[in-house]
């Protein structure tokens, strides 16, 4: 005998410590399978598009650094690379190698932060993202030295870099990439091949490739479908086109593949970044531009990078005037999350925290 | 390395074959079709297999004040080639612009985006409602005349 359940809808969020910020999901459960989601996201907006509008150019710098607020440096590198490409500015060299290397600790920083709450997610409790917050906080700390902030940096403007390197910030950042190779190890040791993360995170939530695409996703979530696309190898900017790195895929797009991806590439990123070291030369580190800045009537711009979650971009429109007209955020946080209602259903209820781990979604950037 | 941006002549002429008067004018950035033929021409780009625009990058809109102007984003993956698409929507009242849901799935959540915040309703959405702001929440804050 069959006994009929009633299906049953709960909120998740927007208050819960799984959702990563303030994030809600209507979902319709028969027992613990999902039969419906429904993503309900605007509880962080901060109207950051129409505050840009009223500030400068150099000004908004600071309203990027808000966005993602884990991934700060790229966000900063991302408008300015728009500015610049409104305004025709050259970028000196130091500066570019300044930006690639700072973009890069960001995004192991970043990833840092994703994998240790995929697994903090997964119910390791504390241990496994203390090891992950370890060395993300050395990366901070060098962040400090460059520019007085950890998390809220506006370490980048508009034809470069605010100031230049400390001298002591290089022997410091030597220092942590000797002691990041034995950190990081350690935690690929204990999480790469640990039973429990493999059952419980392969085959669930697949994500076929072409549905990857039509979707918009981006980033690590797409790489993880099996399509190598990185802008960083694709229309190089800054130095990335001076250095050497792969660009890591996986095949089936389970939560294991976009686990197991951004293990791969905080490995691509260090080498970028000791790549950097032995490449950057001295010289001046921010072109000759005025501070208030008025790019020509009509000009338009679309600057994007590969940022830690996709792709990130920043679409702006000038009138002439010394703030943009309009400056609209692609956010790929906000994009990758078209893809939830697919994901989850059909699921369970443990599998959904996990997921939305391994999207690794920032509501300061899906809000804006 | 790099990608081709696609715009000009060259790119209307191949819209104006597939989706009959269907472009209003075209630079060397983007090019501008007239609102009703969006979906077509959503499908043709996304269809053919030498344009090949499988990617929905960006959705955004711009308030000229006299009109609004939706922008998409494209990009091919196989052939390596951008493009930019635009539209012009006259005048300042309820806007209403085909939805390329159907062609691009990505679109559902930038094209409730535009709605929400510029105020341009996308017809055949299946789920147009607000999207950062709360249901009921009076005006479109992106509008230049929202103080």
């Amino acid at each position: 005998m069959t006994i009929r359940t009633e299906p049953m809808t709960v909120n998740i969020g927007p208050q819960h410590p799984s959702t990563h910020g303030v994030f809600r999901l209507r979902v319709t459960f028969d027992g613990e399978e999902i039969l419906q989601v429904e993503p309900i996201v605007g509880y962080l907006h901060r109207g950051t598009e129409k505050l840009a509008e009223e500030r400068n150019y150099t000004q908004i710098v600071t309203l990027t650094d808000r966005l993602d607020y884990v991934s700060s440096m790229i966000n900063n590198q991302a408008y300015c690379l728009a500015v610049e490409k409104l305004l025709g500015a050259e970028v000196p060299p130091r500066a570019k190698y300044l930006r690639t290397l700072t973009a890069e600790l960001q995004r192991i920083a970043s990833h840092l932060v994703g994998i240790g709450f995929i697994l903090q997610d997964l119910g390791t409790l504390g241990t496994p993202l203390m090891y992950c917050f370890r060395s993300r906080e050395r990366i901070l700390d060098l962040f400090e030295m460059l520019c007085g902030a950890r998390i809220t940096v506006s370490y980048m403007r508009p034809g470069g870099v605010f100031f230049d390197a400390p001298t002591d910030f290089w022997p410091a950042l030597d220092q942590f990439l000797k002691d990041f190779d034995t950190e990081f190890k350690e935690i690929e040791q204990l999480v790469l091949e640990n039973e429990i993360v493999m059952v419980r995170t392969r085959g669930v939530s697949l994500l076929p490739l072409d549905l990857a695409i039509n979707c918009s996703v981006s980033g690590p979530v797409l790489r993880a479908s099996g399509l190598a696309w990185d802008w960083r190898k694709m229309e190089p900017y800054d130095a990335y086109d001076k250095v050497e790195f792969d660009v890591p895929t996986a095949i089936n797009g389970d939560n294991y593949d976009r686990f197991w991806l951004r293990i791969q590439e905080i490995h691509q990123s260090v080498r970028i970044v000791e790549q950097c070291i032995r490449q950057i030369e001295p010289g001046p580190v921010r072109a000759d531009v005025p501070l208030v800045l008025r790019p020509e009537p009509g000009a338009e711009a679309y600057g994007r990078v590969e940022a830690s979650k996709g792709e990130l971009a920043f679409y702006l429109v000038s009138d002439g005037g010394i703030s943009p007209y309009r400056c609209k955020i692609r956010s790929p946080s906000l994009i990758n999350l078209t893809v939830t209602e697919h994901l989850l259903v059909g699921y369970k209820l443990a599998d959904m925290i996990v997921t939305l781990g391994s999207l690794d979604i920032n509501m300061g950037e899906v809000d804006r | 390395m790099g990608l081709v941006h696609l715009a000009g002549p060259d790119l209307a002429r191949q819209l104006e074959a597939a989706v009959a008067d269907s472009v209003e004018e075209w630079n060397d950035d983007a090019v501008w079709v007239k609102t009703p033929s969006i979906a077509g021409v959503a499908e043709f780009l996304q269809a053919d297999p030498v344009l090949d625009f499988q990617f929905l990058n960006s959705i955004s809109a711009v308030d000229y004040i006299g009109y609004f102007e939706v922008v998409y984003h494209l990009t091919s993956f196989r052939q390596r080639h951008t493009a930019t698409i635009k539209s012009k929507i006259p005048g300042r009242g309820e806007s209403i612009v085909p939805s390329v849901y159907r062609v691009w799935r990505g679109a559902d959540f930038q094209e409730r985006e535009v709605w929400d915040l510029m105020g341009i309703r996308f017809d055949g959405h299946p789920n147009m409602k607000r999207i950062m702001l709360w249901e009921g929440f009076q005006g479109h804050p992106l509008r230049k005349d929202f103080l």
